[in-house]
């Protein structure tokens, strides 16, 4: 029921309601983005029943697959 | 597809569960407190990835599964009068209630409509000016803004034939109620990830302290949920008892502020009753009385309705975590996907439908310790 399912906006129409087309894979859908005020085309967003949440941070999602890389190597290297 | 396959890597999830089960060292009860989580666990097997010490315990996190019968009693009266457009998310249409479903008033020509969003039916109140057009506002806090949204904008644009019946939950109270259970289980808690990213997680943090628990926000993906697990084992093996967030590529400690304002806008703490589980003060969320024009159960004076949950079934247990389903006498056997006796088997992210969708040939094994 809260699944948000990420997907990447194309473009954002202003207005008394902020909405905008997001692309979830093949799929496009119209959303409100009134609650990421900021959000630009380009980037990732999580939506939830038509409004989009948040914005994704895509540093942070890199940032924690490479530490899960390291933790992965390093239980390797000790041949666990 | 971005942000879901790399969490889905099974090598990353081995090193993970290896990790863990190098940590533990004495048993550990953890519980997932959303209805997302628990379908991913019990999809991916990630519960038979894990060392025999720690046991996941599902938690009451599916807003379908713990929407009371009484609302639900409110729903099919609304929806069976002629001039009403009832619209819902389709998880709730075979939800029974003391009677029958949702379907069963539509399959008598009740104008009973899914929708994607409350936005799709505030739409159809603008297209069907002839109609009473009502949407059926269940949902935990990440559903919360989306239905104050639909009701800020109806009242902007004085729509006369919109309104929303309103079965809002809020976890915090739910997690204090599990942990003042003399029958309390759970050491460690994943917390819901698209609830904080719109509340943050600074509500969580008197709970962790005074409770003396670990609550680590905690994604949906396989990854995200083995890290989550890691994360709360290494705090408990070390004593600490602190919030921390798995899901830092979307939550924020502020959570999402322009959410925050909308249900602060339109909504107030009520207490609320849950299914299965029963009265929680300050658990819910209500209509503010600027906005009660819009509250459906007033508009069509249906507030005294209500009804009885089937007495086979034991939902109230597995909404706790003190039964696991395929511990219930009734489970596939009375109680089925196409005939459900609670909410816990219709919904997909219910427990008892999870385990029935994935576990039901193996309801021995770790499904049933």
């Amino acid at each position: 029921m809260c699944l948000g399912v990420p997907g990447r906006i194309l473009d954002v129409q202003e207005g008394s309601l902020r909405m905008g087309r997001v692309a979830f894979g093949p799929t496009v859908k119209e959303v409100s983005l009134a609650c990421v005020p900021e959000a630009i085309p380009g980037e990732w967003v999580v939506v939830h029943a038509g409004l989009a949440l948040e914005r994704l941070d895509e540093t942070e999602a890199r940032l924690m697959l490479e530490s899960l890389a390291e933790l992965e190597a390093g239980l390797d290297g000790e041949g666990a | 597809m971005k942000f879901v396959d790399e969490f889905r890597d099974g090598n990353t999830a081995q090193a993970l569960a290896r990790a863990i089960r190098r940590k533990v060292t004495r048993p550990w009860a953890l519980m997932e407190v959303c209805g997302g989580q628990t379908h991913s666990i019990v999809r991916f097997g990630l519960d038979e990835l894990l060392p025999e010490a720690i046991s996941l315990i599902h938690g009451p996190g599916c807003p379908v599964c713990v929407t009371p019968v009484a609302l639900i009693d409110q729903a099919l009266a609304i929806a069976a009068r002629p001039e009403v457009t009832f619209c819902s998310f389709g998880d709730m249409l075979r939800v029974p209630g003391s009677a029958e479903d949702l379907f069963a008033v539509k399959s008598r020509g009740g104008d009973v409509r899914v929708v994607y969003s409350p936005l799709d039916a505030l739409a159809l109140a603008r297209q069907l000016p002839d109609r009473q057009v009502v949407f059926f506002a269940v949902g935990f806090e990440t559903t919360a803004p989306a239905n104050a949204l639909a009701v800020a904008q109806a009242k902007r644009e004085g729509l006369a034939n919109f309104s929303i019946l309103v079965s809002h939950v809020r976890v915090p109270p739910a997690m204090v109620a599990i942990l003042s259970s003399p029958r309390r289980r759970v050491d460690g808690f994943l917390a819901a990830g698209h609830v904080c990213a719109v509340m943050g997680t600074e509500e969580y943090v008197p709970l962790a302290a005074q409770y003396r628990v670990p609550i680590v926000i905690t994604a949906f993906e396989p990854v995200d949920l083995l890290q989550g697990i890691l994360m709360c084992v290494s705090q408990l093996e070390e004593g600490r008892a602190e919030v921390e967030n798995q899901y830092v590529r979307l939550v924020q400690a502020g959570g999402n502020r322009p959410a925050q304002a909308l249900i602060q806008e339109v909504f107030q703490v009520v207490d609320r009753t849950w299914r299965g589980i029963g009265g929680i003060p300050d658990s819910g969320l209500g209509l503010k009385p600027a906005y009660a024009a819009f509250d459906a159960a007033r508009r069509f004076g249906v507030e005294a309705v209500g009804g009885e949950e089937s007495a086979e079934c034991q939902s109230g247990l597995v909404l706790q975590g003190l039964l696991k389903p395929p511990q219930c006498p009734a489970f596939g056997k009375a109680c089925t996907p196409d005939h459900p006796l609670g909410a816990t088997m219709v919904s997909s992210e219910g427990a008892c439908a999870a385990y029935h969708r994935y576990r039901r040939f193996d309801p021995v094994g770790r499904a049933g310790a």
